[in-house]
């Protein structure tokens, strides 16, 4: 039990997917430029990557060595089929603003990457729980970079205009400010980080 | 002639896959410390982009449309471009060894680079309408492509340019490595917004 909640609380903090390990930054520079987008992507991703770990993980002895890849591309892909019609049919507006990221989530790095990484050595629960808190770390801190540029580039939060005092810097949803600001986010983590050691 | 030089501009300036709309950002960040490999990886991107994007058309105007299965659209291309990488890899592999391992990892990983399955799915909704491509259909998609592969590897060796010379700076010790990279690429994105007016 201790070594299931470890695994899901490090893709959380310690092997945070997007601050520390860096993987899968298309989805996230482009679509937090509100946090309403950002929850979408958010749940989406989470959905495909505890999916498609745990039928890989299911899968792990029968898929060869060699051509383990195509087969793990393929299964990531149908899940993110599934994603992709659902959200048509159910959140057209949704859909359109994501627009071509919900296809480019096959080519999210974190989930071919946990694949590769956890999904192909370790059991089915182990696996779910290790998709569950990297899908779970992807989406807190898409919604930090969302709340951040939402906040301050168009002085709404999920689309309710808040009472600021400032005028908003339009720069920061614009796409060079996504950049700066998971910039200066990291660089404000790993401060962190080398305060407490 | 108007629409390929608004397709060019767009996609090789004002619209840059990697700065505006952030597809290919982990070649970007990993290969761009030097100059030798970026150019290298450039090369490799545009070739992969080529043969994908024509490949990707044809199955789209041929198989997948008159059969009605769109909804197959992202499994079949992912296909597609995973078997296009393997087989550039093992011709590179013959040709030069040298430069297979200088591409190293990144070469394999041009597979899950978002540019590829990005531009070839805006391909798809850019130059077909009803079901049907439109006139020129595939002409634009190729040079869509091409001008993609381009603008990535400008963006690319500019980068690598940068930071050859940001290794030697005194950065403040948390924003060192990645997190100046992501700054000075928000920078250069800011002075590629000031071509917007281009027309």
């Amino acid at each position: 039990m201790k070594k299931l909640w470890r695994e899901f609380i490090k893709g959380i903090w310690t092997e945070n997917p997007i601050f520390f390990i860096v993987l899968g930054l298309c989805p996230t520079l482009a679509v937090s430029t509100s946090v309403n987008n950002a929850v979408g992507m958010g749940v989406a991703v989470i959905f495909v990557l505890v999916c498609s770990n745990v039928i890989i993980s299911m899968m792990r002895n029968i898929i060869p060595d060699k051509i383990r890849i195509p087969c793990y591309i393929v299964v990531i892909a149908s899940f993110v089929g599934i994603v992709e019609m659902a959200m048509k049919a159910y959140a057209p507006a949704l859909d359109k603003a994501l627009g071509v990221y919900v296809p480019l989530i096959v080519v999210n790095c974190i989930i071919l990457g946990r694949a590769e990484a956890f999904a192909s050595k370790n059991p089915v629960i182990a696996s779910l729980i290790d998709g569950l808190g990297m899908g779970v770390g992807f989406f807190l801190a898409l919604f930090v970079i969302s709340a951040v540029r939402e906040v301050l580039g168009s002085g709404k939060f999920a689309g309710f205009a808040i009472p600021v005092t400032f005028e908003p810097a339009a720069i920061l949803v614009l796409a060079p400010g996504a950049l700066l600001v998971l910039g200066l986010l990291m660089g404000g983590i790993r401060w962190i980080k080398s305060l407490r050691s | 002639m108007d629409k390929v030089l608004a397709i060019l501009i767009a996609n090789i300036i004002t619209n840059n896959y990697i700065l505006f709309k952030f597809m290919g950002l982990c070649p970007f960040l990993g290969v761009s410390k030097q100059t030798k490999p970026a150019i290298s990886m450039g090369l490799a991107v545009i070739f992969v982009l080529l043969i994908s994007g024509i490949m990707t058309w044809i199955i789209y105007a041929y198989v997948i449309l008159p059969f009605h299965i769109e909804y197959m659209r992202t499994v079949v291309f992912i296909l597609i471009i995973a078997s296009s990488v393997q087989f550039i890899e093992m011709m590179i592999l013959k040709v030069s060894p040298v430069l297979y391992k200088a591409l190293g990892i990144y070469l394999p990983l041009i597979t899950t680079n978002c540019i590829v399955l990005g531009v070839t799915v805006i391909n798809t909704e850019d130059f077909f309408a009803a079901g049907k491509p439109i006139a020129w259909s595939f002409a634009y998609s190729v040079l869509q492509v091409f001008a993609a592969g381009l603008g990535f590897m400008l963006v690319l060796l500019l980068m690598s340019g940068i930071r050859e010379r940001l290794a030697l700076t005194d950065t403040p010790e948390s924003l060192d490595g990645l997190p100046i990279a992501f700054i000075v690429a928000s920078i250069m994105g800011l002075a590629f917004m000031g071509l917007l007016g281009i027309k």
